[in-house]
């Protein structure tokens, strides 16, 4: 237990640390590092917590791709330090009352939490199963492919389509273009690529 | 998942099989796949209808209750499965002349098909939708195929922003009856709606939004404004397409949907169906009269004919749904040889759309021209013919159920076949009694010819083996009504 508490106190300081340092660094390229800094340390979060599965797609999702495009982009786009400083003032009211509107949603979410869930009289359609059971990558998994199947196979032949259709629409064949065709360079001989001129001394080519 | 759902699911799993094959082989093979790629796509959807003919399973639910198998959903893919293939039979000319010899056009009819095999089965908000979905993206492409026209571009833009419009209601509406409902299994719906107890306003709201979406798939007014564009931008071919399975397909759900779990709210939506099917059969017969275009004056059509169907699902009985199952049959018959016929119209190679270039069709090739004769008073509802029947059993239907409304939209109907059979009629004089313009082609795609002959004969084998059809659709709605 002591160890479980000892590591939400890390990754939570850690979270907080970077997340606040996300905002404050000065560079654009550091901020994105803290973000995914932040990232790890909320996947950890997430794995105390028994939500691995959220801690995996995480890590893959967020830090595996969203960050290093965020990355990428911050990078070429070579963006101002002191420019990006500079609307802070301005756009302060409007942040403010974004932040405040969260928070009064945060409030009254954990407000009803502790007053009490509205009564559910219904059975819930899909049962969340005992963790000790099923862990929540199978029981997604179950969802995924047992119940739901036939969606996940239809929702597979709908992005077919939509690839298909794409290429119907947007590939054309261009004349003139001149492409490299590496079987055909690979498979010339010397016999081909190569001519020998016997030329004549003194009569020039 | 057991054997038995792969069973139940066969003739969809042949489906997706045959798409994914055809994929490699025409990427492998590239312009010269497109022909034999098409017809081997007739080919799957005729074996795909002979499976759901002799299915292996029981009739029941499948694949975790999401979808149903039963005489209903099995007559419904038997009629969208003969109708896409049909319709590619019809665009084999097609493909070499008009399409650029691209394998992905048979591919996309495919995939459409097997999106509305797996709609019309849906017992569950989200199979519907996805099915929906298939089967509308794979239009929005065949729509906008030939992008070399700013037409064509127009009708597939068109068609996909409101069409992505008409999605997001379905969605939104769907999303309205999980909330007050609980459930988006068409079995828990109907329960949570018998357990309701009269307090379901909230499952009424979503239903409306559903009913609004699905409307707009079976181009009811008001939500018909993208048919005449999408009917004139498209290419012939594709128009016979949109025109037939998907229209049969969405009203097949439009049955499934409001019959089955939403049973228990029919003098609700009774009301909304009588008016959109109204509205559709009067902007149907007047809209049209003044077209000259002839894929424009067969969409106008085509919308009022969806207002006709209309009235056998408000009617909201047996009796009713045979009537749309029947009339729906027919008008897919009706279309596809009209369309043969249209595509005929070509003078030097170029597609004709003008209904004036029909004039003297008689003299310069009698037998389409009887052909179309046929289709044309068929489609007015003239007696001896199929589509008399059609209207007749729809209208008996809403006169049976008796209440004021139904028989005002019986009446409302009667009177605008009357209007409709002006424009019918005059295609039928310029055929017959205009003089000839310049000639048309000779050398007709013998596939045009054969589907607007077979089209005329059906409609006249129809009416005299009207009772074996009927007997069909009253035990495929049977199911319907038993739960």
């Amino acid at each position: 237990m002591a160890i479980a508490a000892l590591s939400f106190y890390v990754f939570a300081f850690i979270t907080l640390f970077a997340a606040v340092n996300v905002i404050f660094a000065r560079n654009p390229v550091h901020s994105v590092l803290f973000l995914i800094l932040s990232f790890f340390s909320s996947a950890g979060l997430f794995v105390l917590m028994g939500a691995e599965f959220l801690a995996m797609v995480l890590v893959i999702v967020y830090v595996g791709a969203v960050a290093v495009l965020f990355l990428f982009v911050v990078m070429m786009l070579d963006v101002e330090v002191v420019a990006s400083r500079k609307g802070v003032a301005r756009y302060a009211s409007v942040g403010g009352l974004v932040g405040g509107l969260l928070l009064v949603e945060l409030v009254l979410i954990v407000g009803g939490r502790v007053g009490g869930l509205p009564n559910q009289t219904a059975a819930p359609v899909l049962p969340i199963p005992e963790m000790a059971e099923r862990t929540n990558t199978q029981a997604l998994g179950d969802v995924l492919y047992t119940d739901y199947i036939l969606l996940f196979q239809t929702a597979g032949m709908i992005l077919l389509v939509a690839m298909v259709g794409a290429i119907v629409l947007t590939l054309r064949k261009r004349s003139g273009v001149k492409r490299q065709n590496i079987q055909k360079q690979t498979l010339r001989t010397i016999d081909e690529a190569v001519e020998l001129k016997k030329v004549e001394p003194g009569s020039g080519l | 998942m057991t054997h038995l759902d792969l069973i139940a699911f066969a003739p969809e799993l042949l489906m997706a099989a045959a798409i994914l094959v055809f994929i490699l082989f025409g990427a492998f093979t590239g312009d010269k796949a497109a022909r034999p790629v098409a017809i081997a796509a007739v080919v799957a959807m005729l074996i795909a209808a002979f499976l759901v003919a002799n299915q292996g399973t029981d009739d029941g639910n499948f694949f975790n209750n999401l979808v149903a198998i039963n005489d209903f959903t099995g007559a419904a893919k038997i009629l969208i499965l003969l109708v896409s293939a049909a319709s590619l039979f019809l665009a084999l000319p097609h493909i070499a002349r008009d399409i650029n010899k691209r394998f992905e056009f048979p591919l996309l009819y495919l995939f459409a098909t097997l999106g509305m095999m797996i709609l019309v089965s849906a017992q569950d908000l989200m199979t519907l939708y996805l099915g929906l979905e298939l089967m509308s993206l794979s239009l929005y492409v065949l729509a906008a195929l030939r992008r070399e026209l700013v037409r064509a571009s127009e009708a597939g833009l068109k068609y996909f922003v409101l069409g992505a419009l008409s999605s997001g209601m379905i969605l939104y509406g769907s999303s309205i009856i999980y909330g007050y409902s609980g459930a988006t299994n068409f079995d828990l719906i109907a329960g949570a709606l018998t357990a309701s107890d009269g307090n379901n306003i909230g499952l009424l709201v979503g239903l409306v939004f559903v009913i609004a979406g699905l409307a707009f798939k079976v181009s009811a007014v008001p939500f018909h404004m993208w048919t005449p564009d999408v009917y004139q931008g498209a290419p012939a071919a594709v128009t016979a397409f949109f025109a037939g399975a998907p229209k049969l397909a969405a009203m097949m759900v439009f049955v499934r949907v409001l019959v089955g779990p939403f049973g228990d709210l029919t003098a609700q939506w009774q009301q909304v169906i009588a008016l959109i099917s109204m509205a559709s059969m009067i902007l149907g017969a007047f809209a049209a009269l003044n077209q000259r275009n002839i894929k424009r004056l067969m969409a106008y059509s085509s919308i009022a004919n969806m207002g006709y169907a209309l009235i056998g699902l408000a009617a909201g009985t047996p009796e009713g749904v045979q009537g749309l199952m029947a009339y729906m049959t027919i008008y897919a018959v009706m279309t596809l040889g009209t369309f043969a016929v249209i595509m005929l119209m070509r003078r030097e190679d170029r597609p004709l759309e003008n209904i004036e270039d029909l004039a003297g069709l008689i003299n310069q090739k009698p037998r389409m021209a009887a052909a179309m004769i046929i289709m044309m008073f068929s489609l007015s509802g003239i007696p001896p013919l199929a589509g008399f029947f059609g209207k007749l059993m729809v209208f008996m239907a809403a006169i049976n159920e008796g209440s004021s409304l139904m028989i005002a939209l019986a009446v409302v109907g009667a009177l605008t076949s009357v209007v409709a059979a002006f424009y019918y009629l005059r295609i039928i004089k310029l055929m017959v009694f205009d003089p000839q313009p310049d000639e048309l082609d000779h050398k007709d795609a013998r596939e045009w010819s054969i589907t607007a002959g077979v089209a005329a004969a059906l409609l006249i084998v129809l009416t005299l083996g009207f009772q074996h059809l009927h007997a069909w659709f009253v035990g495929a709605s049977a199911v319907l009504f038993t739960g």
